[in-house]
C-alpha cells in the first residue's frame, strides 16, 4: 500500500519524470506506465538499445492531445508512440501519424503474421503502425484431462465441437464438470463472447448479433455449458480453480492463467481457444509502434522500432512486461517454462490457418459496459436461466442498435467494415 | 438565537453533506440526458437482475431480521442472569461488529466454499464423498441460507447491543413484583420485560432493518453475481455498467423501501404517550 502510494506521489510529480536530454529521441507510450514496469522498460530494454531514447509513460487521452498541441505549436518533440491498437486509430482521422511502408518493407524478414501487419494499416493502404507486443486469451489444461481428448483431435487445432466432447468425456470419467470460464463478477468472460465464441460462429459481432448462425451457436454453447463447473458464475481468475485442481480446462487471459503455468509447469498445457464454423476467433490484445508526422528524429525512431522488434529484444519484453513476441522468435532454453507455455500458446493462435483476429470494441466511450452487459445478459439469460434463444437475442438486440446509434461507432474487425454507425442486422 | 447557533454546524453539516447529495441523487434518477424522464426507471425494472434483486433483498431481511431479534433477546435474556463474567460475554458476542463487512464474507466464503472447512469437515465426518457446491446458481437454496447464516454471525451483536442497554433501564420493581405474586419467569418476560423494551426493540429493528436492506459486501463475497441485491445492483450499473442514472434510480428505491420499512415499525410498534417512563 504505501509503495502504491509513494508511486501515485510519484506519478503526480511533473518533475520526477527524468529530465530529457536535448539530442535524445523522446519515446511516447501508454503501456508499461506504472514507475516500476516504465523503470524497467528504461533500465532493461531501452538503455542497451542503439538510440539514446527518453522514456516517457502516460495515459492514453494525453496522446491525441499532445500530438495535436505540437503539430498547432509546430514544435515537434515525440518521435515514436507506442500505444493500442485502438488508442492509435484516432491518430489517423487527425492525420498525425506518418505512413511506414519503407519499415515495414524492411521488417519483413522478422515473421510478423500479415494479420497483425494488416491491422496495422488501420483500414488505410498504407502501414501506419508497426505491432509491438500483445497478449491474448488462451486455454490450459491439467494433463490429467488429455487422456480423454477425442480420438483424432489435435490439441493445437481444437474445435468447439471436439472441446464438447472432451469435456463430456472427462465428466463421464471423473462424475465431476472440469470445464472452466472466469464468468465471476471480475472475470473477463464478456471477451470470450465478444473475441472468440461470435467471431468463430458467425464472423462478426455487432452485424451478426441476431444472426440465425449466433442462434445455432447460442444452443450450442447452452450444451457445452452442462459439463462446466457451476463455479464458474464466481471464477474471477482461472489460475486459482486450476491450481486448487477445480477444473481442468479453463479459459481466460493469459496474465490471469499465467500464475498457474509458472507454478506448475509440468501440470498444464497451454494452447489456442477451439474454432467454430467461421474459423478461430481470437482477440489479440495488440500495442503498437507509431512515427508522428514530422518527428524530429526520424532515422532514430525506425532505428528503435527496428531495434524494438528484434526477436531478442522482444522476449525480453515478455520476461519484463508479461506482454509477448509479435515476431517469430525462438526461445531461449534457459526460458522460465510457464512463460514458455503462455508464449507457445499465443503463437500457435495466431499462426493458425484459420485464425480470425477480432479487436476490442473502438468507439464506443463511455458505453463500453453498455456493451459487454448485452454479450453477459444474453449468455445469462439463454445459457443460465433457459430462456428461448431467437426472443432473448432479438431483445437484447434493440439494446444493443441503441448503443450503436447513440455512439455512432463504426464496425471494426471482424466486422465488415460500415459507414457510420455499426448496423446490427 | 444561541441555540440556533448552536446546532448550526450539525444543520451545515447535515444540508451539505446529506441534503445536497440525495437531491442531486433524486435529479439524476429522473433525468437522461439532461431532459426529465422516466427512463432510468425503466430500464432498472426491465433489466433482468431487478426482479431477482427486489425478492433476494427482501428474503434475507425477512429471514434474518427476526432471527436476530429473537436470537438478540435470548442472549440479552441470559446475559442478565450472569452473575460473573458478564462483561467479557457480553465483549466476545460483540467481536462481530468489529469485523467488517468484507472481511466476514470472505471468512464465511472460506468456510462454505467448495474446498472450504465445511466441505472438509462433513467429508472427514463421512456425510459428503467428494467437494459439494453450496454457492452456485444451481444451488439458490443453499446459497440464501449461507448468506443468512452469515448475516446472522455478523450483525446480530448490534441488535444485542442495543437490547442489552434497554435492558440495564428496566426497573426491577416490576419483576420483584411478579415474582411475589408466583408469576413463572415465562410470564414475566412475555408480560413485563417485552412491553417495557418495546421502544428499544423499536429503534434496534429500525436500525438493523434498515441496514439489512442496504446489506452488499458480505452478498458480493460469497453470492457474487448468483445472488443479486438491490445495493449490489446500483453499486454494478454505477461502475460496471457506468450508467449513473440507474444506478441513481436503485439508490431511490433504497431509500424508499428504508423509509417504508422505518414508517411501518414507528407505527406498529408505537408506545403510547401515558404508557412512556
Amino acid at each position: 500500500m504505501k509503495a502504491r502510494l509513494a508511486a501515485l506521489v510519484l506519478a503526480a510529480l511533473p518533475w520526477a519524470a527524468p529530465l530529457a536530454h536535448a539530442e535524445d529521441l523522446v519515446f511516447l507510450s501508454t503501456q508499461l506506465r506504472p514507475v516500476e514496469e516504465a523503470q524497467k522498460m528504461r533500465d532493461a530494454i531501452l538503455k542497451p538499445s542503439p538510440v539514446p531514447t527518453t522514456y516517457v509513460a502516460d495515459v492514453p487521452q494525453v496522446v491525441p492531445t499532445r500530438l495535436a498541441a505540437e503539430r498547432q505549436g509546430n514544435t515537434h518533440t515525440i518521435s515514436v508512440v507506442g500505444a493500442l491498437h485502438g488508442e492509435i486509430q484516432p491518430l489517423v482521422a487527425t492525420n498525425d501519424l506518418a505512413p511506414l511502408d519503407t519499415l515495414a518493407a524492411q521488417l519483413s524478414g522478422r515473421g510478423i503474421p500479415p494479420a497483425l501487419m494488416e491491422l496495422g494499416k488501420l483500414g488505410t493502404a498504407h502501414q501506419m503502425y508497426i505491432p509491438w507486443m500483445q497478449a491474448t486469451y488462451i486455454m490450459v489444461a491439467n494433463k490429467q484431462a488429455l487422456p480423454y481428448l477425442p480420438k483424432g483431435a489435435d490439441l493445437n487445432a481444437l474445435t468447439f465441437a471436439q472441446l464438447n466432447e472432451w469435456s463430456k468425456a472427462v465428466q463421464a470419467a471423473t462424475g465431476k464438470r472440469m470445464l472452466g470460464f472466469p464468468a465471476g463478477p471480475q472475470g473477463l468472460m464478456h471477451r470470450f463472447f465478444e473475441g472468440f465464441l461470435y467471431p468463430s460462429y458467425t464472423g462478426g459481432v455487432v452485424r451478426t448479433f441476431r444472426s440465425p448462425d449466433a442462434e445455432a451457436m447460442w444452443t450450442e454453447f447452452a450444451g457445452l455449458w452442462k459439463s462446466v463447473n457451476p463455479n464458474s458464475a464466481s471464477y474471477n481468475f482461472m489460475q486459482e480453480p486450476l491450481l486448487a485442481g477445480d477444473v481442468w480446462i479453463g479459459f481466460d487471459h493469459v496474465a490471469r492463467m499465467l500464475d498457474a503455468l509458472r507454478q506448475k509447469p509440468n501440470d498444464f498445457v497451454a494452447f489456442p481457444a477451439p474454432s467454430g464454423p467461421k474459423g478461430r476467433g481470437y482477440m489479440p490484445v495488440l500495442a503498437g509502434l507509431a512515427i508522428p508526422n514530422g518527428a524530429p528524429d526520424m532515422k532514430g525512431a525506425t532505428a528503435l522500432i527496428d531495434y524494438l522488434s528484434q526477436p531478442a529484444t522482444q522476449i525480453k519484453m515478455a520476461q519484463t512486461a508479461g506482454f509477448f513476441p509479435v515476431v517469430a522468435a525462438t526461445l531461449p532454453d534457459d526460458l522460465e517454462p510457464g512463460l514458455k507455455l503462455a508464449v507457445g500458446a499465443i503463437a500457435k493462435t495466431q499462426a493458425s490457418s484459420d485464425a480470425r483476429p477480432s479487436l476490442l470494441p473502438i468507439g464506443l466511450g463511455t458505453q463500453g459496459g453498455a456493451f459487454d452487459k448485452i454479450y453477459l445478459d444474453s449468455f445469462q439469460r439463454i445459457v443460465l436461466r433457459n430462456e428461448p434463444v431467437r426472443a432473448t437475442l432479438d431483445r437484447q438486440a434493440e439494446s444493443l442498435r441503441k448503443i450503436m446509434t447513440e455512439t455512432g461507432a463504426p464496425c471494426w474487425q471482424p466486422d465488415a467494415p460500415s459507414t457510420g454507425a455499426c448496423p446490427v442486422e | 438565537m444561541a441555540p440556533l447557533l448552536l446546532i448550526a454546524p450539525c444543520l451545515l453539516f447535515l444540508g451539505v453533506l446529506f441534503l445536497i447529495p440525495l437531491v442531486q441523487t433524486i435529479a439524476l434518477a429522473f433525468q437522461v440526458h439532461g431532459a426529465w424522464s422516466l427512463e432510468n426507471f425503466n430500464t432498472m425494472s426491465g433489466d433482468l437482475n431487478f426482479h431477482d434483486a427486489i425478492v433476494d433483498t427482501f428474503a434475507i431481511v425477512a429471514i434474518a431480521v427476526p432471527l436476530q431479534l429473537v436470537l438478540a433477546l435470548a442472549m440479552a435474556m441470559m446475559l442478565r442472569g450472569l452473575r460473573r463474567g458478564r462483561d467479557i460475554v457480553l465483549w466476545i458476542w460483540s467481536i462481530p461488529l468489529g469485523i467488517s463487512d468484507l472481511a466476514a464474507g470472505l471468512v464465511w466464503l472460506a468456510i462454505l466454499t467448495d474446498q472450504g472447512f465445511l466441505n472438509t469437515i462433513l467429508f472427514h465426518l463421512g456425510v459428503v464423498s467428494g467437494p459439494v457446491s453450496w454457492l452456485s446458481y444451481e444451488t439458490p437454496t443453499a446459497l440464501l441460507i449461507g448468506i443468512a447464516v452469515a448475516e446472522l454471525w455478523r450483525a446480530t451483536a448490534i441488535v444485542l447491543v442495543i437490547l442489552v442497554s434497554g435492558v440495564q433501564m428496566l426497573p426491577k420493581e416490576y419483576n420483584e413484583a411478579a415474582d411475589v405474586f408466583g408469576a413463572s419467569p415465562w410470564t414475566r418476560f412475555t408480560r413485563i420485560t417485552l412491553p417495557l423494551l418495546k421502544p428499544t426493540i423499536q429503534t434496534a429493528l429500525i436500525l438493523r432493518t434498515v441496514l439489512a436492506f442496504e446489506m452488499f459486501a458480505i452478498v458480493q463475497a460469497i453470492g457474487g453475481r448468483n445472488f443479486p441485491v438491490i445495493v449490489g445492483e446500483a453499486f454494478t450499473w454505477q461502475y460496471t455498467n457506468q450508467d449513473f442514472g440507474v444506478a441513481a434510480a436503485y439508490a431511490v428505491v433504497i431509500m424508499l423501501i428504508s423509509l417504508g420499512a422505518t414508517l411501518v415499525y414507528l407505527r406498529v410498534l408505537r408506545t403510547p404517550r401515558e404508557q412512556l417512563g
